[in-house]
């Protein structure tokens, strides 16, 4: 008698416990952890894990904890349209953060779109933002200031007649596009347009037959993975002495280790997060991406790499958002991230509206050289 | 025995629903469903008239981006454009089979491989119309303005062209047609010399496992609202070979089951994270070494071992 | 012009080289088996991933080298043992599912055990180009070449004069025939495959200071030296060389003067059009098919 009532008692407050545990907030990602985009999607769930833990350890958010529910894609777009699928029907997730490759990205923001969700994107190309989608926003640069910021830097130094190599995976095509599309904007002739596959190993013959064309004053590669790295080797190994550019999209020190020598000059467009250490104090992203640098490359040991600052922006900003709107209901917290100004990130200073869903002007990208294996900041 | 395996598989079908408790669970059964299309016309191939092809997904690209280009780029409506790409596919692979399926064994293999190699590269490089590798959105298939949209409707969409399907299937195995296919598969030479115009049905069962895999391909891509060359490449072919060889060659209901399988098993094994690929090749090794014929003609040993032994 | 030319004949040979070591493990193995092994490229990763682990490690280059080639040869018995063997009379689909299978599970250890970053080796004697007639070489591509040669002609003594290579020959001719010369033909398929094993690893270090080593590097390389494999004529150790020179020559031509973005494309077409007129490949012997 005495031991039933004690088991209804012990029963009742359970129920209540579990009923008085607020249910966390989930934050759903799908990244290419694996795959050809692994370099991306890795550090981008690493940051993840490591933020969602330590937002934890700080008190969670409007007094419930976050939980992350993430999924690898791999890298293919039918992938990610499933998972996306499965965090927003399985695991009815409040905030999408996500979709390492524009690929993945396109194929879920129907998906988004319809089900009335705030999905912020990682990839790269223009076209994830414009034209504007209700539900979709994203935190890196896009491919096409990337081109804007080379041309910019190339017309300072006397190159008006240049050459384009690029890559076949997404980034690479879209970024050649677009720039193929502004160089007239800047004044820039682009006279060769080689491409190279994803796996090749030798792209000498592409970069003998810039070097036979007549006029070229500089080389832009639009790549990544490591097609960039060995671009660069075969230009060291040709002797060409013309200038080289690369994209963003080898912004991490991997790329400056497997080009060795040769990535000796080499410049792109990155953000302030890999030159952290040698940002001058009144900066205003100092405090942000020396903070990210510190935290990551303690936790895990090895260095930082802007795509996971991407991931990092990512989530705060969606953290900021709940924040601001004080709930996790989606139309509140997609209309609290079109209202963010002046956001310190590791991309750059985010000024979010209604009609510009990536917030970041040409000024987030800094110009940075190859020095001794190091990054420094090109004035 | 092949009227139950169709009742059976028209019963799954219709009793599946209540199984299912969100759109994403539709969307994996939808899979599923198109998975199979493609692997019953693939087993035609390779389980019944013995030839091996791993240049598959690209009839299924094809079939997908030629419904999604004229639909998108030029404005075709998609009842239209969805039967037009397969029939071209279909043309496609009369043309290309006949000299293809000359060579045996694993020079077919290359010869399929390249073409598909082949329609991936030319797919990823012509950007301006096909979108490029970052793929192209695809309009849904609609008629008379209603559009074919929504998981559920699409799971019955395709659950009915599946049994409808593998009921056409059986009914191509079991006709004089399909029954000269066996033969060749048993021996080519000896076939022709009953009479059988060995080359002719080869390339028959090329064609029609081709407009499977275009159907199927132009589906995916109404269904998913976007398509991507990755759907065309070298792995997604291995994929398509996998299915049918690890669900049981020669066996229909062997196609969908190893479909089946080979869908579910990556979502079920996400959830181990770094594992999942290990765990993923130690299965397809495993099942494969201990079920050498595949998982139904196996387990339909099994069964009528245990039959007999209970007599 | 003849530069130029001279530029990318380079180009093709280095990668050719690497092909045909390739495509020589594929030719082995099938000679003695029938089965056309998918996993032959992780073999290539791991002797690049392998080496440049120990390497990092504090182990001196060379030391490094052997052991994973030696790890790599572990890896293709285990293969053969574990996989291939306990599936003897499967059909042939099969075995080459098996085969992908194993290719799928070393990838993902290769993810565990070491990482999924990119790797470079660092070259065997330095970086700084050579220049011939108007062209630049790399002193590794010189290695490369310079290694296939010596193990080509290793292989053909190995071949026509040790009693172990004559019972590999005679199983692939034909297997009964060798079984009743008292042949072991399970030894026979443990030595094909530590043998194609160890060779695809060689490929991977050699090229590793190239070309970079990485977790998946080796499903690109698998597939061309496939290609190469049967384009020179399976089941030909010579057919196999000629078949992966052939292949790089006709990749870094095809860039060099019609397209680099169509220059697999081109490849393969070359390759077809082989397939179409000499349907045994290069090299091939024209099968005469027992009934």
């Amino acid at each position: 008698m005495a031991f039933r009532l004690l088991s209804m008692i012990a029963a009742a407050l359970l129920a209540f416990a579990a009923h008085a545990q607020p249910q966390p907030i989930r934050i759903g990602a799908f990244l290419a952890v694996t795959g050809p985009a692994a370099f991306l999607g890795d550090p981008e769930q690493k940051t993840l894990e490591l933020y969602v833990g330590k937002l934890n350890a700080a008190g969670g958010l409007l007094g419930r904890k976050l939980e992350l529910v993430s999924y690898d894609s791999a890298g293919d777009a039918e992938k990610a349209r499933t998972f996306a699928k499965r965090l927003i029907e399985q695991d009815k997730v409040d905030v999408i953060v996500g979709g390492s490759t524009t690929g993945e990205t396109m194929a879920v923001v129907p998906l988004a779109e319809a089900a009335g969700i705030p999905f912020i994107s990682l990839a790269g190309a223009v076209v994830i933002i414009e034209p504007v989608k209700k539900w979709v926003f994203k935190t890196p640069h896009t491919d096409r200031m990337a081109c804007e910021k080379v041309f910019v830097d190339m017309k300072a130094r006397g190159a008006t007649r240049i050459a384009l190599i690029s890559g076949a995976g997404g980034f690479d095509k879209s970024m050649r596009a677009e720039c193929l599309k502004v160089a007239g904007k800047y004044g820039i002739e682009i006279a060769a347009d080689e491409s190279y596959g994803a796996a090749d190993t030798d792209m000498t013959a592409q970069l003998t037959k810039i070097r036979g064309t007549p006029g070229i004053q500089a080389v832009l590669n639009a790549g990544f993975g490591q097609g960039p790295a060995i671009v660069t080797r075969n230009y060291k190994q040709l002797g060409i002495a013309l200038p080289l550019y690369q994209s963003h999209g080898v912004a991490s020190k991997e790329y400056v280790k497997l080009s060795g020598e040769a990535a000796e000059g080499v410049r792109l467009p990155a953000a302030a997060l890999l030159v952290a250490d040698v940002l001058p104090d009144n900066d205003p992203q100092k405090k942000v991406v020396t903070g990210y640098k510190r935290e990551y490359e303690a936790r895990y040991k090895s260095e930082i790499s802007t795509f996971g600052g991407h991931a990092y922006d990512g989530l705060m900003l969606a953290v900021e958002a709940m924040r601001r709107a004080n709930s996790t209901q989606h139309e509140a917290v997609r209309a609290a991230l079109e209202s963010i100004k002046g956001y310190v990130g590791t991309g750059g200073v985010v000024n979010l509206s209604p009609t510009d869903h990536m917030g970041l002007d040409l000024s987030a990208f800094r110009m940075l050289e190859v020095r001794k294996g190091d990054w420094t900041l090109v004035k | 025995m092949r009227g139950r395996g169709l009742a059976l598989l028209a019963l799954a079908v219709l009793a599946l629903p209540l199984a299912l408790p969100n759109k994403y669970a539709y969307e994996v059964a939808i899979l599923i469903g198109l998975n199979a299309l493609v692997c019953v016309g693939l087993n035609l191939l390779i389980g019944y008239a013995g030839q091996i092809s791993l240049g598959h997904a690209g009839f299924f690209g094809l079939g997908a981006y030629g419904s999604a280009i004229l639909a998108a780029r030029y404005g075709w409506p998609t009842p239209l454009s969805l039967p037009a790409a397969v029939a071209g596919v279909a043309l496609l692979a009369w043309l290309v089979g006949r000299p293809v399926l000359r060579l045996r064994g694993h020079h077919l293999a290359m010869a399929t491989l390249g073409l598909g190699v082949i329609v991936s590269i030319v797919i990823a490089t012509e950007d301006r119309v096909t979108g490029g590798p970052d793929g192209m959105s695809v309009p849904p298939l609609a008629a008379f303005g209603v559009a074919l949209a929504g998981e559920t409707a699409w799971y019955w969409a395709v659950g009915a062209l599946l049994v409808g399907t593998v009921w056409l299937a059986r009914n191509f195995i079991d006709s004089p047609r399909g029954r000269a296919l066996r033969a060749l598969h048993g021996s080519e030479i000896a076939a022709e010399m009953v009479g059988i115009d060995s080359a002719r049905h080869k390339l028959d069962a090329f064609v029609l496992s081709a407009a499977l895999a275009a159907l199927a391909g132009g589906l995916t891509a109404h269904y998913s609202g976007f398509i991507t060359p990755a759907r065309a490449a070298f792995l997604h072919s291995i994929e398509l070979v996998t299915m049918v060889v690890f669900g049981g060659m020669a066996s229909t209901f062997g196609a969908v089951v190893g479909a089946a399988a080979l869908t579910l098993l990556p979502q079920i094994l996400t959830a181990l994270k770094e594992y999942e690929m290990v765990v993923f090749g130690a299965v397809l090794m495993l099942t494969m070494i201990f079920m050498p014929r595949g998982l139904v003609p196996t387990l339909e040993k099994a069964l009528a071992a245990a039959n007999r032994r209970a007599v | 012009m003849s530069a130029q030319f001279l530029q990318y004949l380079f180009a093709g040979l280095t990668i050719g080289a690497i092909y045909a070591l390739v495509a020589l493990g594929f030719a082995i193995i099938y000679n003695a088996s029938q089965v056309i092994n998918f996993a032959q490229g992780e073999f290539v990763m791991a002797g690049g991933m392998a080496t440049v682990w120990l390497a990092n490690a504090g182990w001196p280059l060379p030391v490094a080298i052997g052991a994973a080639v030696a790890l790599a040869a572990l890896l293709g018995l285990a293969l053969e043992k574990f996989a291939v063997e306990p599936a003897r009379g499967a059909p042939v689909v099969t075995l080459i599912i098996i085969t992908i299978g194993a290719s799928i599970l070393l990838r993902g250890l290769a993810m565990l055990v070491w990482d999924k970053n990119v790797h470079a080796l660092p070259a065997f004697s330095g970086d700084a180009p050579i220049r011939i007639g108007g062209a630049t070489v790399l002193p590794q591509s010189l290695w490369v070449l310079g290694a296939t040669l010596v193990i080509v002609v290793l292989l053909a003594a190995f071949f026509n004069r040790t009693l172990l290579g004559k019972a590999l020959l005679a199983t692939s001719h034909n297997r009964l025939a060798a079984q009743l010369c008292g042949i072991s033909v399970r030894r026979v398929l443990l030595v094909a495959f530590g043998l194609s094993a160890a060779l695809g690893a060689v490929a991977g270090i050699l090229v590793a200071p190239i070309t970079f080593t990485t977790w998946d590097v080796g499903v690109m390389l698998g597939l061309k030296g496939f290609a190469a494999a049967i384009l020179g004529g399976m089941g030909s150790g010579a057919g196999a060389v000629l078949g992966g020179l052939v292949l790089g020559i006709a990749e870094a031509m095809g860039a060099g003067y019609v397209s680099s973005a169509y220059k697999d494309v081109i490849a393969f077409l070359v390759i077809l059009g082989v397939l179409m007129f000499l349907p045994g490949g290069l090299l091939g012997a024209r099968a005469s098919e027992r009934v």
